[in-house]
């Protein structure tokens, strides 16, 4: 048969959506991302610093885990940014764009503090951890339900809503931190109560860091329940994938919109409690430190399953103490970690593409597909 | 004949993932031609032809376009060849008028001159015989102008080869002819046209040969002048198959949904139901025919509780304690709760009546996962009714935990109808059950709705085809624009009638019928 001269050259390539992938096949994909993002890091290191990229990558590992303070460090890094992304994931999986536990998260702060400072020497000190956390729960959960009311009520778009919380939030954190500053007109608290540790939670087996993980870790169990065998739960899914569907088996939609963010708000607020209660014993405006959006991308980088969190929160915290090892041992300034981070976190997000969909080569015969 | 075809396809196959969409396909149109592309629903027409129109790109085998081999890896290249698709569901700006939806993207050079446009498109229609205003805007359109608008698109770019996905399927049988002869006059023309459809008269009346697809692959090509309906019918479905439905008489039928005097009114003020009245009663099928759009969905949403009312009653006879509970505005939850067992198989199936990313069992537990005090989920009841509708109703499925999404229109379809049969409703409402589904799928749906018939059920049926509409229903209802334009009895009522009754609006210059 001939061939006629084809008046254009045929793509190379195509892109084939998967309909199924086996669980390890997934893993290898992402793996495979880690090492080609580790490679492109070396690469860059070499070029933009001239430094030993395995140099590099030790200091980063020393910077993370070197020490057995930097290990609980660690792990209190991963507690905290994993209990904020648990707060957010109830919210996200009902198609609730919550970018507010930033300020949620200090709500919950602000007032714990307030509790430890007005009431400190008031009452035995673990009453007052318990009103603590009352005090903490409702404040986060407050911040959390105004925005929920106004979009069952208005429909307003709770994205801005949120964010505009926010600035709320750190405004009243700063004005409280004037009228409380010690000495009076400093701008700062200092650590509250240091003598008396009014307020303070206890130290758990000698580690002033281990009853936060265990909390922590707790939630995380009660969340994975919650989402995948309570009745809540499976309402919170079916608003998320569909509100015509919730209506059409009369779901009450507003009733759970307003419920899961109490529940989101609440976690936020908890969260709050142990940052101010349990480690810093003081509040600024960056008590939160970004992690109100850090929690976002780990809460879609594990699909909103509380268990893969871990996962995710244990590497995005693990990357940010390595690369601020790396910038402070190598002289290098922050923005170089903040580019290798950027660079790893952009390969585990790409990697999500190949495990939804493969390319195949054009023109191949059947029975040798790409892999 | 004699000269070169206008577009030929060889060999053509096509899969996505592990599905074979075409296998195998040629078939070649000429000009001053119109093909047909005859196959049931699902047979991979629509695939075939987005290969033609660049949506698509073919994973073997080759496309010619006057005897020349061509590679078209996007719409545009495909415009470049003069080839245009007016596909199923339109692709237009509302808030623009025709001629600047017209222009949109035709990447003419010069400065943009909307009267300049307008007048050639003026000229286009004039020349095939379309109505249109230029100025007009999407939004104020009936289904069929914006069609129009769609066709005069691709003529206004030039495209002498012209493919038609479903054309007819939203218009009246009068706006059908309207086409047909605008169609026919491009063919004499000299175009090339292409329609798929499958419709057997339509194919019949319309087209200068037939080419036939069955499950993705090519079965032949006839000549139109040369066919009936039975040969084709065999060639679609691979063996002959009777089109006769049981119907039943109805066994002492009974009022059970008494809908009174029902005013709908949309939320930017549009009428979508106007004076509706009708009774379905039990153990029969009460048909719904009317234009996609003229008010069947907000229809049944107000039976099921998901629409407010203006004005108007919905009374509801409990067959077991007699009482007439009014479920006007109640909400669905509410209904439940009186003791009402109204079915919804909603048109939108994976948007409304099932969640396409959980599984099957997560979709079984949808009406009934609130049973029982406890905090959590009970999946075990669920599960037996997954494993019995997925036997019974044959399902085609790797295992209950498949996302619903993942099954094909048919057997998701099975899922649906299977739970909402499950919960033995007293009304069932379904609308468009069959749309998409082969005909073995859509003969197992007329089965389930006439059981259901039998055991007493009032079956409320929103169909699309009116064959199917008058052998399988009892009585049916006709809806215009929002209107009750008739009630006939199915046994005697013809296709012409209903057809008639579609168009007409209660109110201006139609005439009475008696």
């Amino acid at each position: 048969m001939s061939m006629p001269e084809k008046s254009r050259r045929e793509p190379k390539f195509h892109i084939v959506k998967r309909s199924s992938i086996v669980w390890w096949k997934a893993w290898l994909v992402r793996v495979a991302a880690v090492a080609a993002a580790l490679v492109v890091c070396a690469l860059i290191t070499v070029v933009l610093t001239g430094k030993n990229p395995i140099g590099v990558y030790a200091t980063m590992i020393d910077g993370a885990l070197g020490t057995k303070r930097r290990v609980w460090s660690l792990l209190q890094n991963v507690a905290m940014l994993l209990c904020v992304s648990l707060a957010v994931t109830p919210a996200f999986k009902m198609r609730f764009w919550n970018i507010g536990a930033e300020g949620q998260v200090l709500a919950g702060g602000l007032a714990t503090a307030a509790c430890m400072i007005l009431l400190g020497n008031r009452m035995p000190s673990s009453l007052l951890i318990v009103v603590m956390a009352a005090a903490s729960i409702a404040a986060g959960a407050l911040w959390a339900v105004i925005p929920a009311l106004f979009r069952a009520r208005w429909n307003t778009n709770e994205t801005l809503f949120t964010l505009m919380m926010n600035y709320i939030a750190i405004q009243l954190v700063s004005f409280f931190t004037y009228k409380w500053s010690v000495p009076k007109g400093s701008g700062q608290i200092g650590v509250i109560n240091r003598e008396t540790k009014a307020g303070w939670l206890p130290a758990v087996f000698g580690s002033d860091y281990l009853l936060n993980i265990l909390i922590v870790a707790g939630l995380t169990v009660f969340l994975y329940v919650y989402l995948r065998y309570s009745k809540h739960g499976y309402e919170i899914e079916v608003v998320g994938e569909s509100e015509n569907t919730a209506r059409y088996i009369g779901i009450n939609v507003k009733k759970v919109i307003v419920r899961t963010m109490l529940l989101s708000g609440a976690i936020c607020g908890i969260a709050g409690l142990l940052l101010v209660g349990g480690t810093d014993h003081t509040i600024t405006r960056d008590i939160a430190a970004g992690r109100g959006f850090t929690a976002i991308m780990v809460s879609w980088l594990a699909k909103f399953n509380p268990l893969y969190m871990i996962l995710t929160s244990f590497l995005i915290v693990f990357l940010q103490k390595g690369a601020v090892e790396i910038s402070t041992i190598f002289g290098l300034n922050d923005s170089f970690s903040d580019i290798l981070t950027g660079i790893i976190i952009f390969f585990i997000i790409g990697s999500e593409f190949f495990i939804s969909y493969s390319i195949r080569r054009s023109g191949l015969k059947k029975g040798e597909k790409a892999a | 004949m004699g000269a070169t075809a206008a577009v030929e396809l060889r060999h053509i196959t096509k899969t996505f993932g592990s599905v074979v969409a075409n296998k195998d396909v040629s078939l070649t149109v000429n000009r001053g031609e119109i093909l047909s592309v005859l196959g049931e629903n699902g047979s991979g027409k629509t695939t075939l032809m987005n290969m033609i129109s660049g949506i698509y790109f073919p994973d073997d085998g080759q496309i010619l376009i006057d005897g020349k081999e061509v590679v078209i890896r996007s719409p545009k290249d495909a415009f470049d060849f003069k080839i245009g698709m007016i596909y199923q569901h339109f692709k237009l700006v509302d808030v623009f008028s025709a001629a600047e939806n017209i222009v949109l993207g035709s990447g003419e050079k010069g400065r943009f001159n909307i009267r300049r446009s307008a007048k050639r498109v003026k000229e286009i229609s004039e020349q095939y015989g379309f109505e249109i205003d230029p100025m007009k805007k999407i939004y104020e359109m009936s289904v069929s102008e914006k069609q129009t608008v769609e066709i005069i698109k691709v003529l206004y770019r030039g495209a002498d080869i012209l493919i038609l996905d479903e054309p007819t399927a939203v218009l009246t049988p009068q706006e059908t002819q309207k086409l047909f002869r605008v169609l026919r006059r491009m063919r004499d023309d000299g175009k090339a046209i292409i329609i798929i459809t499958h419709k057997l008269h339509e194919v019949l009346s319309l087209s200068d040969r037939v080419s036939v697809l069955r499950k993705g692959e090519y079965v032949g090509t006839v000549m139109t002048a040369e066919t009936n309906e039975a040969e084709l019918t065999e060639m679609m479905v691979g063996k002959k198959i009777s089109l006769n439905i049981d119907r039943g008489e109805p066994k002492d039928p009974e009022d059970r949904l008494v809908v009174d005097h029902v005013n709908c009114v949309s939320r930017d003020g549009v009428q979508l139901l106007s004076d509706v009245s009708f009774t379905a009663r039990s153990g029969e099928i009460l048909g719904i025919a009317g234009i996609a759009g003229s008010g069947q969905r907000e229809l049944l949403e107000a039976i099921a509780g998901l629409q407010h009312l203006e004005n108007g009653e919905i009374l509801y006879r409990n067959p077991q304690t007699g009482s007439t509970d009014n479920l006007r505005d109640k909400t669905p939850l509410q209904i439940r709760e009186l003791g009402v067992r109204l079915s919804f198989v909603p048109e939108d199936r994976l948007g409304m009546g099932l969640v396409g990313n959980m599984d099957i069992v997560d979709n079984m537990m949808l009406r009934s996962y609130r049973k029982g005090k406890s905090f959590f989920l009970e999946r075990k009841e669920p599960k037996g009714l997954a494993d019995r509708i997925i036997e019974q109703l044959e399902v085609v499925t790797p295992d209950v935990n498949t996302p619903v999404r993942r099954l094909s229109g048919g057997n998701v379809q099975k899922v649906l109808v299977g739970r909402e049969i499950a919960a033995s409703p007293t009304v069932l409402m379904a609308a468009y059950p069959v749309r998409g589904l082969d005909i073995n799928s859509s003969y197992l749906i007329y089965n389930l709705l006439n059981q259901q018939k039998e055991k007493g059920v009032a079956v409320i049926f929103v169909g699309e085809d009116l064959d199917v509409l008058l052998e399988l229903c009892d009585r049916i209802l006709v809806i215009g624009s929002g209107q009750v334009t008739g009630i006939l009895d199915a046994r005697s009522a013809t296709k012409e009638q209903i057809g008639l009754l579609m168009t007409k609006t209660n109110g201006g210059d139609a005439c009475e019928h008696a």
